[in-house]
């Protein structure tokens, strides 16, 4: 070639040159901000939750002496079980606090007294060891008994005793009587056992996820029992076996839709095919699974159809050419190489169910309850509807209550999706 | 060479996908002894009219095949034929070697399993070591059968593809392009199997390899554009072809 300057080297194409450089740090600053700004906000979000959650995770309690007086709990002696139920125990838990206090005797006084422990917890926690053992009546011992949420918020820090009494939940009293029992150790502080096993309660130091928790694992158990199988056969007939026609195309073409579809419209299927139709009950577990299991069904035959699709046709066409039928071609070995990835699109499928809420406000698993459901006929929650319902409680008690149940659902999230990669990392043989 | 029996015999063939059509009415004997190659340029429809000796065009969506085919005298498209019966009758060895995922062993003993080729344990791993020995692979995976099959080399995989095949003991072994993805060492190694399963199968092969064709066959077709234009013994067809467009092919003027 001749000895001119090449054309790559004239200032235009130099200029050129820097252009397109720049331009390729701008795109590379731009990706790095996208990814800053994710971070960002994921590091916001768990100092949010964790930041005020930690604090549901411990507790406060009285450590008390009570006297289960026989005058007060059973006068007439009979030990009627039936009877017993309804005795005065809040009666002996005053008793027990103006005795600590015997120089308390302003009516008001007293009650606020009282009021230092969870009024209803205390009672109910008599009434149950009276119910499984009459004969501890007329006995003294020691209970401990959660206190006040009040109370505990103050301990934790989130009253501040600066401000006007007027304008605080605990009064100069009470904080002063606090403090003492702090000093002599009979309130304590301790890991609050209560969050994981209670069931809902108007109190908010009695309330845990205890019925959320369980209802969520019922729920799932029967999306996963419904949306699994039924999806990955879905898939297999779509992928494999399914007619080449315009029926066809259009099932195809609304399952990609419905996957699409707002949860809470699943929401109102289900309550008219379950609840309407087959007159199933509102709020257990069964519904709301089938429910979820409906939303769940497109995702899983999307994945399912992505990752079989995703394997060699010649896999296939290895097994059909020795004499393979069409079934055992798929199922010996287009199924079996599409395993991990089936897997993996299920278990997602479910880590969505387990965060759905809107479907299930529909069905009525909204529901205040405070008792632990037994079975997936019981009536239940789900974790997500349990912090709606907490987060719309005003008390301040409940904000570190809501932000705890949100960490033990992501929790569980997490823990799904690992063991989702977990399982895939180890199915996933590269022969 | 002695004239063998017929073992295909096609009359007007004809292959269409979604109705466009890709070949034109084939008429062809194929012999039961020795190797048949189909030779010819991309596109000229070879595979396509190998994969009609199996019905493997069945299993592609929009293919259609017309006309007469008949293996032993009988019609491989008779609605009353099965054809699963067919493929274990007539073995298929692929372009890309395509083990199964699973190990060497369970490769081979595949077949037999589904068709209850074996009785007991014994007997099926004495057809997983027949079939590998007689694929030239045995020496090479004796001791490690249990490993996976797509571990091996690419020319040990193909062997194994064919070790798969004949586990089956079919009658026919159809081989599309079978060392295109192989190097020239692997390919020899190929040729030469080949050249030994010919003594016991009929062997149909695609190549489009001239010089392949000239080495390992007996009889070769030329196909070009959807026909069959020349069909001889290979010395004939390499020495003395009628057809132009076969001498323009062979001589490396079209292709």
């Amino acid at each position: 070639m001749s000895s001119s300057p090449s054309i790559h080297a004239s200032e235009r194409a130099l200029k050129r040159l820097k252009k397109r450089h720049a331009r390729e740090r701008r795109f590379k600053v731009m990706g790095l901000s996208a990814i800053a700004i994710a971070v960002m906000a994921l590091i916001w979000l768990l100092y949010s939750v964790i930041g005020t959650g930690y604090k549901a995770f411990y507790t406060h309690s009285f450590t008390l002496d009570v006297e289960m007086t026989e005058s007060v709990l059973d006068p007439t002696g009979a030990r009627d079980p039936d009877a017993l139920r309804k005795s005065n125990y809040r009666r002996i838990v005053q008793n027990a606090m103006y005795e600590r206090f015997p120089d308390v005797t302003d009516r008001k006084a007293k009650k606020e007294l009282f009021d230092i422990i969870s009024t209803s917890g205390a009672p109910n926690h008599l009434r149950q060891m009276a119910y499984n053992d009459p004969s501890i009546i007329g006995q003294s011992f020691t209970i401990t008994v959660p206190t006040s949420d009040d109370v505990d918020q103050l301990l934790k820090g989130n009253i501040d005793r600066d401000l006007d009494e007027s304008r605080r939940k605990v009064s100069d009293r009470q904080i002063a009587w606090v403090d003492q029992l702090m000093e002599t150790g009979e309130i304590k502080s301790g890991f609050n056992k209560g969050f994981f096993v209670n069931p809902d309660s108007r109190d908010a130091e009695l309330a845990g996820i205890a019925t959320a928790f369980l209802g969520s694992l019922m729920t799932l158990f029967v999306t996963a029992l419904m949306a699994i199988p039924v999806g990955i056969g879905a898939a297999i007939w779509l992928d494999e076996f399914a007619p080449r026609n315009r029926f066809v195309d259009f099932i195809e073409i609304n399952i990609n839709n419905l996957a699409a579809v707002p949860s809470i419209i699943f929401g109102v299927l289900g309550l008219a095919i379950f609840i309407n139709f087959f007159g199933l009950p509102r709020s257990i577990p069964i519904v709301g699974g089938l429910v979820l299991g409906l939303r769940a069904l497109p995702t899983v035959i999307i994945a399912t159809r992505a990752t079989l699709m995703a394997v060699p046709q010649s896999i296939r066409d290895g097994a059909l050419s020795i004499g393979a039928s069409h079934v055992q071609a798929v199922f010996h070995h287009k199924l079996p190489h599409a395993g991990p990835g089936i897997l993996t699109g299920s278990i997602i499928a479910m880590a969505q169910a387990l965060g759905e809420t809107a479907p299930l406000l529909m069905i009525g698993m909204v529901a205040f309850l405070t008792e632990v459901p037994n079975s997936p006929t019981d009536p239940a929650t789900v974790l997500p509807v349990q912090i709606y319902i907490w987060s719309s409680n005003a008390e301040r008690a409940w904000v570190e209550k809501t932000s705890a149940a949100i960490m033990i659902l992501l929790l569980v999230l997490i823990l799904i999706n690992g063991f989702a990669i977990w399982l895939r990392n180890r199915l996933e043989k590269r022969w | 060479m002695s004239q063998s029996k017929i073992k295909f015999s096609c009359r007007d063939v004809r292959v269409a996908y979604s109705g466009k059509e890709a070949l034109h009415g084939i008429d062809i004997e194929i012999e039961d002894q020795g190797v048949t190659a189909f030779i010819g340029p991309s596109g000229c429809g070879k595979s396509s009219f190998l994969r009609v000796f199996n019905r493997m065009n069945d299993t592609i969506p929009g293919c259609k095949v017309t006309g007469i085919v008949k293996m032993d005298g009988e019609d491989i498209y008779a609605p009353t034929l099965d054809p699963v019966l067919l493929r274990a009758r007539v073995g298929m060895v692929f372009q890309k070697p395509n083990p199964f995922p699973k190990s060497i062993y369970d490769n081979v003993a595949y077949g037999p399993r589904i068709h209850g080729l074996a009785a007991n344990k014994a007997e099926l791993d004495e057809i997983v070591e027949s079939s590998l020995t007689k694929a030239g692979l045995w020496d090479e995976v004796k001791d490690r059968l249990k490993d996976g099959g797509t571990g091996l080399s690419g020319g040990q995989q193909q062997r194994l593809v064919i070790a798969r095949t004949i586990a089956v003991s079919p009658e026919v072994i159809l081989m599309d392009e079978p060392a295109s993805a192989l190097d020239p060492i692997a390919t020899a190694k190929l040729e030469e199997l080949i050249d030994e399963l010919s003594k016991k199968f009929c062997i149909v092969i695609v190549t489009h390899s001239m010089a392949q064709a000239a080495r390992i066959s007996d009889r070769t077709a030329f196909f070009h554009m959807g026909n069959l234009i020349e069909y001889d013994q290979t010395s004939n067809i390499f020495t003395n072809p009628t057809d132009s467009r076969t001498q323009d092919y062979i001589t490396g003027r079209i292709g």
